[in-house]
């Protein structure tokens, strides 16, 4: 017999399709008559469906694909409507905001009115799909932890694309639609304002992003080798510890001394997750705004250390008089 | 649940050499060259600098020509700018430019041969510009190309156009204007390394002389008003001179702090002559040349060609890796004019008191080159 004992998912437990509780009154029905997807059972459950639209549902789709669509678009536009160019070089297009020129006004479509048209549709779906995300979890009769979680994502969006834009007063400073460029404005932030390593909340970030990815293999691990125990019920090793759990425990307190308890290492997990985004948040939008070189900021307080200079001293040749230019 | 294991490990192999076929194969050389643990590394793909030892070998010249004799200008008619060299010098030069640049097409790539002095062939025209500029470099620039120097070879290298020049972007080369507006960059650009960054960070920084300096001078704001583009537009100038240099960012910059002099590797004071120094080769020798060139000779936009790092550099930190061949050539290394100060074709030449860039002179015009110097 087949057994949860290793890192591939082996067993796929099928019977008869569940439509889940009834839902309360006022609700919309819910979509698709519920089937078994194979594929799908090997990554999660095998039983696809039924899904909850309604109205927040659809409102959001309807802007999330207008804003997809604008940029995809955009994208198509620049490569002159060529498909195999626009699969060839999809990861370096982009949909690009204003130029500097126009600060907070409205530039022409082409010169940034695109994205920012993109940007507004896509924020309206984002912040309606948070809507469903707790309607559904209240409706559910759930705790709202998921679409406060989903907060901390929209606080890091809404800091980079709107909030620090505004305090600059240049929606030049956000973020364009794009792989590349994405990144590509990352890296021109850090050269900006004098390397993002060394503001403080950008650390603190990093912190909590690897400290949620060190906390998601352990749980991860812990729940996969007490899976042979049942281990994987967490909910019912919550309320009623079985052998699993205590095993669990006891594998770290032995192991570090301390340990999560079956319920706090979501907890954890949680905050860890949550602070990345809200810690990072915070550095972004101090950044120009509050501080304007954080390489002179650490020197000044004594972050950055001075290190022995190995070169000949080289002087700015700006600096030189009868230079020419 | 073997095959399970099998089929996983071989999906994910080929999925690896897929993501890792655009990359190049290790091993490679680091060599550090800043203090130890600050990352002040640079890396050589051994097999690219192979590679490009063929195209950086120097090619055997002529032997030394005579210095006395009868000049140049006495024995062939119209020499504007090498009239001063003895005629066995001239010959020499001759010979060797047309080795360097029109190897297969001879003499008759710029002179009429029936009529040697005729300058009826634009290709001679740009010629004599060309033997200006490069005594410019050799005799002004030395902050750049220190006692080094150039030769026609360092950008033609037997070709009658130089591999690398750059030309003006056309920025709606699709006509259009309502959507697709790409501001300038978003493309796999070869002049900036394949990346997706601003790809003609040529024509504000060497032709024009906007802000390449982004940071702020102070730790809290205090009125530098350059934004994260801006800082795009200078990163595609960076990137254009690292891929060109075949080096990191760190062989001019200590990273931890890209704007900060204290801690830069003293190549970062050459390069920023080089910057000048191609802005004023664009502006001085290249630019003037736009009507003289035919139209399938000219851009896009129907500008004229013209040079950036990698023009001499290709790939290479020091052009012809360092070799200095223009020590051969007495004859590129001055001003050969005999044409009476000021009556010259070319307003540079003999211009003695042009400031020397390596050696800051007080002038009296210091203020002013100082107040440009600073844009």
């Amino acid at each position: 017999m087949a057994h949860y004992q290793n890192l591939f998912t082996a067993v796929q437990a099928t019977g008869p399709t569940s439509d889940g509780i009834p839902l309360p009154r006022g609700n919309d029905p819910r979509l698709i008559k519920p089937f078994f997807f194979h594929l799908a059972g090997r990554l999660g459950n095998a039983q696809i469906g039924p899904l909850y639209l309604g109205t927040l549902g659809v409102a959001s789709l309807i802007f999330g694909i207008l804003s997809i669509n604008i940029m995809g678009m955009n994208m198509l536009a620049s490569v002159n409507y060529s498909p195999i160019q626009f699969v060839r070089q999809l990861f370096w297009l982009a949909l690009e905001p204003p130029a500097p020129i126009y600060g907070l006004h409205l530039p022409p479509l082409n010169q940034g009115g695109w994205w920012m048209i993109s940007g507004l549709f896509l924020t309206i779906s984002i912040l309606l799909w948070w809507a469903r995300t707790y309607r559904r979890a209240r409706q559910l009769g759930l705790g709202t932890h998921v679409p406060w979680a989903f907060t901390g994502a929209i606080w890091l969006f809404l800091v980079l694309g709107f909030f620090r834009p505004l305090l600059m007063g240049c929606w030049c400073e956000a973020v364009p639609f794009g792989i590349f460029p994405h990144l590509d404005w990352t890296a021109a932030f850090s050269l900006r304002y004098g390397n993002l390593f060394y503001n403080p909340f950008h650390a603190l970030s990093i912190v909590f992003l690897y400290g949620s990815v060190l906390l998601f293999a352990m749980h991860g691990a812990t729940i996969l080798a007490v899976g042979r125990y049942g281990g994987e019920r967490e909910i019912e090793q919550i309320v009623d510890r079985g052998t699993a759990s205590e095993r669990a425990a006891l594998f770290w307190r032995w192991t570090m001394g301390f340990n999560a308890t079956m319920e706090s290492v979501h907890r954890w997990a949680w905050w860890f997750a949550v602070l990345c985004p809200l810690a990072g948040g915070i550095g972004i939008l101090l950044t120009g705004t509050v501080v304007d070189n954080w390489y002179l900021w650490a020197v000044k307080h004594h972050v950055a250390p001075p290190y022995p200079l190995v070169f000949p001293p080289v002087i700015d040749p700006a600096t030189l008089t009868g230079v020419k230019p | 649940m073997r095959a399970y294991v099998i089929k996983f490990l071989s999906l994910a192999s080929v999925c690896s050499v897929f993501l890792l076929s655009g990359c190049e194969r290790p091993p490679m050389d680091s060599i550090q060259h800043g203090y130890r643990g600050t990352g002040m590394v640079e890396i050589y793909n051994p097999r690219t600098v192979a590679s490009l030892a063929e195209n950086n070998v120097v090619p055997v010249g002529l032997p030394q020509a005579p210095t006395d004799g009868p000049r140049a200008a006495q024995v062939y008619k119209n020499v504007q700018v090498l009239g001063g060299l003895s005629a066995a010098q001239f010959t020499r030069l001759m010979v060797s430019i047309t080795s360097w640049v029109a190897p297969n097409e001879g003499c008759a790539y710029c002179h009429n041969v029936a009529n040697f002095a005729e300058d009826a062939k634009y290709t001679k025209v740009v010629a004599r510009k060309m033997i200006q500029m490069n005594q410019h470099i050799n005799v002004d620039w030395s902050s750049h190309v220190s006692t080094t120097g150039v030769t026609c070879y360092t950008c033609h290298r037997g070709n009658n156009i130089p591999q690398q020049i750059w030309f003006k972007r056309d920025d709606t080369p699709m006509g259009s204007d309502f959507m697709g507006g790409k501001a300038g960059q978003n493309e796999p650009a070869l002049s900036v390394g394949l990346s997706s960054l601003p790809n003609d960070p040529f024509t504000p920084y060497l032709l024009g002389a906007k802000d390449i300096r982004v940071n702020g001078v102070t730790a809290l704001p205090s009125g530098n008003k350059h934004s994260i583009k801006q800082a795009e537009w200078t990163y595609g100038l960076m990137t254009h001179m690292a891929s060109s240099l075949g080096v990191n960012c760190t062989y001019c910059h200590n990273s931890r702090s890209f704007a900060s002099w204290e801690g830069s590797p003293p190549q970062r004071a050459t390069a920023w002559y080089g910057i000048r120094m191609a802005r004023d080769l664009n502006l001085k020798y290249m630019e003037p040349l736009q009507s003289t060139f035919p139209t399938h000779r000219l851009g896009e936009t129907g500008d004229v060609a013209k040079v950036y790092c990698a023009t001499c550099h290709q790939g290479v930190y020091k052009p012809l890796n360092g070799a200095k061949m223009a020590q051969d050539y007495p004859e590129l290394q001055t001003y050969h004019s005999t044409l009476p100060n000021g009556a010259n074709a070319n307003d540079t030449t003999n211009n003695k008191t042009t400031a020397n860039p390596s050696k800051p002179v007080k002038t009296g015009d210091a203020k002013a080159d100082l107040k440009v110097s600073l844009r």
